[in-house]
């Protein structure tokens, strides 16, 4: 059975979905167009001209060590922070769903985080984990020099993480929270009648019925944890120390804004969208197919 | 910045509405700044002044912030044909607009408008950073200073030191014997500051940061930091910091370097001669110190200190009439009165060599709390060498932050210093290679 909506004026459909395609089109391709141009040449950054490099850009920073750190950094981040979030949100909302004591009030206040800018968010932490002054930092008064992001990358880089993925666990806690309690109670109950313990009932259970809303939640923290950290880097640790929570986009940024070299800036971006397409192509091609929607 | 955003639309309206009326044909141009806080004020005052001084011009003056967004902001405006007519750039930012074809200069835009400048009256430290090959001064130099050191008078007179020290190696004693007397923090030190502890290390004793002194003969320059006494400089902090007399203060840590300084919880500290007028008024009660000149490596000739800060440019594409205003505003900052009060009221340095002794003749800098900012300009006028004019090396920015990078690792990660600063070299040369193939077959001019 075919069921298609014809229109009698050729330009109405085109006319209905115009403001969409435009907006796609000034902010995304025509931007995206412009970085493609600019990462096959040398722009200068006043506009006085330019040159074709053909791969040149590309090779500049495929070359440069500090580059493919930067790159395995970011994996680590994406991996780590997307874990960590999704995890603690998972508990959450597994605990929520359970309608224990409170279960309302904890509701919203899990939410909550999520509603909080990304550099606001960086400032509190920062005191949080300041090593001389923060909450945190008084560790070092029991065990002095244990905790120290100022001079230890390790330890600034998980800071950041931690401040990403505590962002993130409100907007995953309500998705979970909305899919846990999408299965019907039936099922929860017939499995407790057998026997099986809350923790035995999430994983048997509940996981694999709200497996998409999962994999939904993998991809688009994947996704931001490559693209949105630039706000908390920036205002936490700009890069450093040594360089240490230098992240591909955080790297795209100084290179172009601050050091001026806006073609390989253009050509890194061109290289980071490239591996967010591909990442999200895996997952759907390889995880999806464990996933079932029915 | 939101007030600032605020008080630039505020000021914008009011402007409007003077345009609205009839009786004002007064030509509108705009500068933009990177400065926030207190010397925001102090710009807008000056905007104020300039426009109550004349009728024929109208500046409307904006902050974007800092230097480098001014810098980002000022570009995409040009780009988009938007530009303000004045903008700030500071000064590691110098050489991609000297290369760029954007600007007039100021040397052109001045004698076009019938101004005659004697531009042997601007210090030939300041201006040679500024200038062409040839000395013509393209950009106005502005806000200016250089790096000093500041330190306790207090501890310095329990360790009893009289005056302040003149070398490094008086520094490693004074800094011993305070920790000594139970000072817990001698030196507060932020490796973001490569400005002070190591540009201004290599001008003072003349040594190249990179061939073709510094950049200024040709856009081929290496960098050969890793053959200079900055080697054995470096080796030294090291030293002082693995032995708990040089301590890491940074914003990351919880305290700048210098509210450590301000807050007396550090006895020395380096920085600009403008933060003199921030330490006068936000030292802590009981908090006694003096500044000095950098301390030098003995046995070395003192030269000059390099100039840092920013100057004004002038950017193409605008009207005659625009110019003959920013001219005016030119023209405006140059009176003694002027250059005076912006001295007085900041901390930065007269730029002009008449303005700087009609200072000195009225006793400005006879007492607290302008006592020592002279020293800033006898710094800048030591014996000029082969490698102190500035630095003219391509996206400069990116070089230094390699700098603090290699600083950072050799001080928490035990990097040993030959291989960290040979390192950076090699890194820089790539940031360099790059630029010079971006600005193929341009010359300096």
């Amino acid at each position: 059975m075919e069921r298609r909506a014809y229109y009698n004026n050729a330009m109405l459909p085109w006319l209905l979905i115009a403001p969409q395609l435009i907006l796609v089109f000034v902010f995304f391709y025509w931007p995206t167009s412009q970085a493609l141009y600019w990462a096959f040449t040398l722009e200068q950054p006043w506009g006085g001209g330019n040159s074709w490099v053909w791969f040149d850009n590309f090779l500049a920073i495929f070359r440069d060590r500090d580059y493919w750190s930067t790159v395995l950094r970011s994996g680590f981040y994406a991996i780590v922070t997307t874990g960590l979030s999704m995890f603690v949100a998972l508990i959450l909302a597994a605990f929520v769903d359970r309608s224990l004591k409170g279960t309302r009030l904890f509701q919203s206040i899990y939410v909550w985080p999520y509603a909080i800018a990304a550099p606001a968010a960086g400032v509190a932490f920062r005191f949080i984990f300041a090593p001389e002054s923060g909450l945190i930092g008084a560790v070092n008064h029991i065990w002095p020099g244990i905790w120290n992001p100022a001079t230890n990358g390790l330890h600034a880089l998980l800071m950041v993480i931690v401040c990403h993925a505590w962002l993130g666990i409100g907007y995953n806690f309500i998705f979970f929270l909305a899919a846990l309690q999408m299965i019907p109670r039936t099922i929860s109950e017939a499995g407790a009648m057998d026997g099986a313990r809350p923790f035995r009932r999430l994983i048997d259970l509940q996981l694999p019925l709200i497996a998409p809303t999962a994999f939904f939640l993998l991809i688009m923290n994947i996704i931001s944890s490559f693209t949105d950290s630039f706000g908390l880097i920036d205002t936490m640790t700009e890069g450093g120390p040594i360089g240490q929570t230098e992240v591909m986009v955080y790297k795209i940024y100084f290179d172009g804004f601050k050091g001026l070299d806006y073609s390989g800036a253009a050509a890194q971006s061109i290289v980071l969208m490239l591996l967010v397409i591909c990442l999200t192509f895996v997952q759907f091609k390889w995880v999806e197919r464990r996933v079932h929607y029915n | 910045m939101k007030t600032n955003w605020l008080l630039g639309a505020a000021l914008a309206t009011t402007a409007l509405a003077f345009v609205a009326s009839p009786a004002s044909a007064a030509t509108k141009f705009e500068f933009w700044y990177g400065l926030s806080g207190d010397l925001s004020d102090r710009i807008q005052d000056m905007c104020k002044d300039f426009n109550a001084s004349q009728a024929d011009y109208e500046i409307v003056c904006v902050s974007q912030n800092d230097y480098d967004q001014n810098l980002q902001n000022t570009i995409a405006a040009f780009r988009a044909n938007k530009q303000p007519t004045i903008t700030q750039i500071f000064d590691a930012g110098t050489l991609d607009l000297m290369l760029s074809e954007a600007y007039l200069p100021v040397r052109q835009l001045m004698e076009e408008n019938g101004y005659q400048i004697d531009w042997k009256n601007y210090a030939a430290g300041i201006a040679s950073y500024f200038s062409t090959s040839t000395g013509e001064l393209l950009s106005m130099p502005f806000n200016n200073s250089t790096a000093m050191m500041y330190y306790n008078t207090d501890a310095l007179a329990k360790v009893g030191f009289e005056g302040t020290p003149e070398t490094w190696s008086q520094v490693e004693d004074v800094v011993r014997k305070m920790k000594a007397a139970g000072y817990d923090c001698p030196i507060a030190f932020d490796p973001s500051g490569a400005w002070q502890w190591f540009e201004q290390f290599e001008a003072i004793h003349d040594q190249p940061i990179a061939t073709k002194s510094n950049g200024f003969a040709g856009l081929d320059a290496e960098l050969q930091v890793s053959k200079t006494k900055f080697v054995d400089q470096l080796t030294w902090i090291k030293k002082m910091y693995d032995e708990g007399l040089l301590i890491h203060k940074s914003k990351d840590s919880g305290e700048t370097a210098n509210d450590a300084f301000m807050n007396g919880n550090c006895q020395i500290t380096s920085s600009s001669v403008a933060d003199h007028g921030t330490f006068s008024k936000q030292a802590k009660d009981g908090v006694h110190w003096t500044v000095a000149m950098l301390p030098m490596l003995d046995g070395f000739e003192r030269h000059n200190s390099f100039v840092g800060g920013a100057s004004l440019w002038t950017l193409k594409g605008k009207s005659p009439e625009e110019y003959k205003g920013a001219a005016a505003f030119y023209a405006f900052l140059a009176t003694p009165k002027q250059a005076t009060w912006w001295s007085t009221v900041t901390g930065y340095i007269p730029v002009t060599l008449s303005g700087f002794e009609a200072m000195k003749a009225d006793g400005f800098y006879d007492a607290a709390p302008y006592k020592g900012r002279e020293l800033a300009i006898a710094s800048l006028n030591m014996p000029a060498g082969e490698n102190t004019k500035g630095i003219r090396l391509g996206s400069y920015p990116s070089i230094r932050a390699e700098m603090v990078k290699t600083i950072q690792s050799v001080l928490f990660n035990n990097v040993p210093v030959e291989q960290a600063l040979a390192d950076f070299d090699a890194k820089g040369n790539e940031i360099l290679r790059r630029f010079e193939q971006t600005y193929k077959g341009k010359t300096l001019p």
